[in-house]
């Protein structure tokens, strides 16, 4: 339990020290993340509309495919993603982006796709029906109709992608496995803190994850707040 | 004369319900024409086929002498503006609201303000523009609804059920601003109603419709006297009967409309005939009204429905009437389902159709 003690109060000193190594995973870590979140955002609007505005045979099927991936466990993904980026053998080898960040950043991105598509769909579901016979009487084209739509179901896709951004940032198996965890390139918090526990460094370890419950909480406890800002209310009155 | 609007052997459906059911109606310019009709009669649906939002299953429409494709209907919808029952608005502010059509339409920004703030002061809703809509009442998002498409100064207006869930002061402001934007604008309009009295006053025509066909279309005064029987028996609309006139020594008329129910009125006729009263002309009381007016009768409620600030109810006193009642007198009156209820109202609030 000392051990354990004092690899916290290590770490702590690590942390505000600015160690380079801890930091330079923090930045991986929210660089490949963030852009994953808005590669996936990107593709995963477009679906949500169809799936969210137009009726069409097989919709259904389609849905519980983008639900049931969501429970895609990472390190089958990453398998995956390995086996089509392998360098002259995989049908995507002649990228070369295995063991690159644009591996990890491609990754992530199809890992939260499911996700974020799940919750957009939901929040443009949401939007009252009739939005699109509204703009359109106005004069709005199909398309900028459909643009309406998305503004008013914006919160909601704010959410989906910060939802996104937090699995992404969480996840290890992806990373791992197309990342290679290469030092000072491909890792991030999450695969150093499994590789430095491996190596029994864990001073090391304990200040990265103590940074990444940070961040993984701290984004948690925005959102909550964003959805209900009565939340504030009831903490500014609690008695201080 | 070629007809503004014309619709040919028109048929919608939805699933397998048909909402539509070969409907053939011409339009004139410059009209206001009402359509009367109950609820699912079909109203809303034809609503939406003329402002080129449907796009029909079988028939023809025809705008302005062309006729109406997937590929033009875009094009035709600038020409047309549609305001629905229930009221839609972008979470953004009045302002924001009322100028989409114009934006959509591409206007530059000082046109917009100004057309804006003028239609804004055409529904009396002056200094609004920076509200959100979210804070309006009933009456007030009524007519911000009626800003968005009145600002666009379309040929065609299409109004569904314009004032159904007003109180009266909104309702004749509502009419009001229909009667002067087809008398200066020269709008053709046209209104779904179930309200009787309104499509009445204010139409120039009226199209009977029900079950999705339009049984007979014709001017309103045509429509009102020759075919009273046929209105009467329209489920649609509230408090009228059908029944027969007898004038009184007093110089009233007592019409017996059945079920032992017998309304006096202030007005001379005999023989058959069919009469209307405003729901908003009764007065509802837990205990019988000793006043000046001359009918009372005692009943049970039958139906109630939530409007919002209003509530309206059915009292059934041997035939159905229907009351408008504020929210607050209901409260106040603790009436539910089956209580005991008088209604009364004056001889002079009976319409003779």
């Amino acid at each position: 339990m000392n051990e354990i003690l004092n690899g916290i109060v290590k770490a702590l000193q690590l942390i505000f020290s600015g160690d380079p190594t801890v930091y330079g995973a923090v930045y991986r870590s929210l660089l490949f993340s963030g852009v994953a979140a808005i590669l996936a955002v990107l593709w995963a609007t477009p679906i949500a509309m169809l799936l969210g505005l137009k009726d069409f045979p097989g919709k259904p099927v389609i849905k519980g495919f983008f639900t049931t991936m969501i429970g895609l466990p990472t390190v089958a993904l990453g398998l995956f993603l390995w086996l089509i980026l392998r360098k002259d053998v995989g049908p995507l080898g002649f990228l070369g982006l295995l063991y690159t960040p644009g591996a990890v950043i491609l990754g992530e991105a199809l890992l939260v796709t499911p996700l974020i598509v799940s919750i957009a769909t939901n929040a443009i579901e949401a939007v009252d029906p009739e939005m699109m016979n509204l703009a359109k009487t106005l004069g709005a084209s199909e398309s900028q109709a459909s643009i309406a739509v998305l503004k008013e179901a914006l919160n909601g896709i704010i959410f989906a992608s910060v939802a996104g951004f937090n699995r992404a940032i969480a996840e290890l198996g992806v990373a791992l496995m197309v990342g290679g965890n290469l030092a000072g390139f491909t890792d991030v918090l999450t695969t150093d803190i499994s590789t430095l526990t491996a190596r029994a460094d864990f001073v090391t370890a304990i200040a990265l994850a103590i940074i990444l419950l940070l961040i993984v909480f701290g984004i948690n406890i925005i959102i909550v707040i964003a959805r209900n800002p009565r939340v504030l209310l009831m903490l500014g009155r609690m008695p201080q | 004369m070629t007809a503004f609007v014309e619709l040919r052997n028109l048929t919608q459906c939805f699933g397998n319900r048909t909402a539509l059911d070969n409907v053939t109606l011409q339009i004139q310019e410059g009209e206001i024409l009402a359509l009367l009709g109950p609820n699912g009669s079909g109203k809303t649906t034809l609503l939406k086929v003329l402002a080129f939002l449907l796009r029909p299953k079988s028939g023809e429409i025809k705008f302005e002498g062309e006729i109406v494709t997937d590929r033009n209907s875009e094009r035709m919808r600038l020409q047309s503006a549609l305001v629905f029952q229930r009221t839609v608005f972008f979470s953004t502010s009045v302002f924001n609201n009322v100028a989409y059509g114009l934006k959509m339409r591409k206007k530059p920004k000082s046109v917009i303000n100004e057309e804006v703030r003028k239609t804004l002061k055409l529904v009396k809703l002056e200094g609004f523009e920076e509200r959100s809509t979210k804070k309006l009442s009933g009456g007030e998002q009524q007519r911000v609804a009626l800003a968005r498409a009145l600002v666009l100064k379309t040929k065609l207006l299409l109004l569904d059920e314009p004032t159904a869930n007003l109180d009266p002061k909104n309702t004749s402001m509502l009419e009001e601003i229909i009667a002067t934007v087809n008398h200066e604008l020269k709008t053709t309009i046209v209104m779904a109603t179930h309200n009787m009295f309104q499509a009445k006053i204010l139409p120039d025509r009226v199209a009977l419709i029900n079950d999705g066909k339009i049984s007979e279309v014709g001017a309103t005064t045509d429509i009102f006297g020759k075919l009273s029987k046929n209105l009467a028996s329209f489920a649609a609309v509230d408090n009228t009967f059908a029944g027969t006139a007898t004038i009184t020594e007093a110089g009233t008329t007592i019409i017996d409309v059945g079920n032992g129910v017998q309304i006096e009125a202030a007005i001379q006729k005999q023989g058959e005939t069919s009469i209307f009263i405003s729901p908003q002309d009764i007065i509802l009381s837990i205990n019988p009204l000793k006043s000046s007016a001359r009918n009372v009768f005692k009943g049970k409620i039958t139906q109630i429905e939530d409007l919002g600030l209003l509530v309206k109810l059915t009292v059934d006193v041997g035939k159905p009437f229907t009351v408008q009642i504020t929210k607050r007198s209901f409260k106040e009156m603790a009436l539910n389902l089956n209580s005991e209820a008088f209604i009364a109202f004056k001889a002079s609030n009976v319409n003779i159709i």
